[in-house]
């Protein structure tokens, strides 16, 4: 296996030295490149405070993270930087720009990227998230949902190797949050583009490679969406979960373990 | 807050509004130099008649360039009346101790008052036709000399738009705290003056942390996307500076020589 892209140790962070509770204590994980990760946990149970971290925003009291191979230091967070790309939650504080295709292009002026660049590269990422004709508007007069596109734009438009998502999807309406899910997908395929996606939808997270599962701080569990789903029951679980579950308490002959859509719709229609 | 006219932009497509803002601010502010050199009626009038083109030129509404002189008609006044007082010469009219109304007195006061009004004139034509965002790069390049100096006229740029573009953001803001405020039960607007000003804490508090707030999250926000100050950055505004500009600074030439002829 090739070397882990996002390699976690024994991360530990407080915001307040004075306080003994650690926001988050010893985690420990590692992404493959391509890999779709989804972070689950309560309000409070530190998930922004881990993606801030992996962006460097913030510094570990303990512990290691290594970005491509890289250690995240003070040092060479700028170089990192350009691997890593985060999208915050609320997309009102984002905007720099005045007009949703200034805001888009104000990662590549940071590149200093010439002019004629940058004018493709906000096209072609406009036209993925479907903003192409709201390319001269205000960014702050657009809905929740617009904004968070033009939000996921900025950071397409960098190309990064990994894109952290924290709740960036939240005020989309299901329909355009499929076809942003969908957008992401492809790019996540043809760039092995690694996503890492703090989210409290379940049915998102049922398609991730991994479910890294956060409780008080530390890490409850770590694993595929199947090993996940059927250990873990206090979460609320997907809708095909929750349809394993009702028919077992039905008593009638379902099987043990959690599957995924395709395979209880065979198991259904069998 | 609708009132505030003074450095408002109107949208429009009018040769002014099509003029790139550093001829714009140029001759805006090499109007204001060349005001000096008028000094009889031939010169006010020439200047005055350019003024009035100007403004014409704009599409903007007569009414609206008064509103704008309107907050500062007080200053004005004042100056003018320190003229008229104070300048002594000509025919003497009144007089009382130190205070005389003399012929020029009167004629200076009546001068003083163009040069002020065309000042504002000119400079709200700038303002009302330019895009804040263009004004900023406007300023940002007359401002490059500087930078061999050590100043930071990019990241002084940089901050000024950031600014303009949180002054909707900001109104809105006020909006909503009064409102929730009124919601519970704060009454704006009513009582003695005191009052009224203790009404406004409830505003201004949350206000300030909720700014403060954002202006972290925004700094994040640039952080992330890679911003460093210092750093060269590329620019996806484009300038264009088309033959309608050097025709513009031309006239402003032409300009100055007329004047320098009419002058006495």
């Amino acid at each position: 296996m090739a070397s882990p892209i996002i390699e976690v140790q024994d991360l530990s962070f407080k915001y307040d030295q004075r306080n003994n509770e650690n926001i988050l204590t010893d985690i420990s994980f590692s992404i493959q490149q391509g890999d779709w990760v989804a972070i689950l946990g309560n309000n409070g149970s530190g998930k922004s405070t881990l993606a801030k971290l992996l962006v460097g925003l913030l510094s570990p009291q303990a512990g290691q993270i290594m970005i491509a191979g890289n250690p995240l230091t003070e040092e060479t967070k700028w170089e990192i930087r350009q691997h890593i790309a985060l999208v915050f939650q609320n997309p009102e504080n984002q905007f720099i720009g005045t007009t949703v295709e200034e805001d888009v292009a104000f990662g590549l002026e940071n590149q200093n990227i010439p002019f004629s660049m940058m004018k493709t590269k906000v096209d072609e990422v406009l036209d993925l998230v479907g903003m192409t004709p709201f390319r001269k508007a205000d960014p702050s007069r657009l809905s929740g949902g617009q904004k968070q596109r033009v939000a996921i734009a900025s950071v397409l438009a960098l190309d990064p190797d990994i894109i952290v998502l924290d709740e960036a999807l939240v005020m989309l309406d299901p329909k355009s949050r499929r076809e942003i899910l969908a957008t992401l997908t492809q790019i996540q395929m043809t760039k092995q583009t690694t996503i890492l996606s703090i989210t409290h939808d379940m049915d998102e997270a049922m398609f991730a490679d991994q479910i890294i599962l956060l409780e008080n701080g530390r890490i409850k569990q770590i694993g595929t969406p199947t090993e996940v789903f059927s250990k873990i029951t206090h979460l609320e679980p997907p809708f095909v979960e929750k349809l394993r579950r009702t028919l077992q308490q039905k008593k009638r002959q379902v099987p043990e373990m959690f599957l995924t859509e395709d395979e209880m719709v065979k198991w259904l229609c069998k | 807050m609708n009132k505030l006219i003074l450095g408002r932009y109107f949208p429009g497509d009018s040769l002014i509004h099509q003029l790139d803002a550093r001829a714009k601010l140029t001759s805006a502010i090499y109007f204001i130099v060349i005001l000096f050199l008028a000094n009889n009626w031939q010169t006010y009038l020439l200047l005055a008649v350019f003024t009035i083109l100007v403004m014409f030129l704009t599409n903007v509404r007569l009414r609206i360039y008064i509103r704008g002189v309107r907050p500062l008609i007080w200053l004005i006044l004042f100056t003018v009346c320190l003229q008229i007082l104070f300048t002594s010469g000509g025919k003497i009219y009144f007089s009382w101790g130190p205070i005389t109304i003399s012929h020029f007195g009167l004629i200076n006061g009546f001068y003083i008052f163009c040069r002020f009004v065309m000042i504002i004139f000119i400079s709200t034509v700038v303002t009302f036709t330019t895009k804040p965002m263009d004004l900023t790069d406007g300023i940002n390049f007359l401002l490059q000399p500087l930078r061999k100096l050590k100043v930071p006229v990019d990241e002084f740029s940089l901050m000024l738009s950031i600014a303009l573009r949180f002054v909707p953001t900001l109104l809105d803001e006020t909006q909503k705290i009064m409102d929730a405020q009124r919601a519970r039960g704060v009454v704006f607007g009513e009582g003695s003056l005191v009052r009224q000003m203790k009404t406004l804490v409830p505003i201004f508090i949350p206000l300030f942390t909720s700014s403060l707030n954002r202006s972290e999250e925004m700094a994040n926000a640039m952080e992330v996307r890679g911003y460093q100050s210092g750093k060269p950055r590329s620019s996806y505004r484009q300038r264009k500076w088309q033959l309608k500009d050097t025709v513009s600074l031309v006239i402003m030439f032409i300009l100055t020589f007329s004047l320098l002829v009419l002058r006495t």
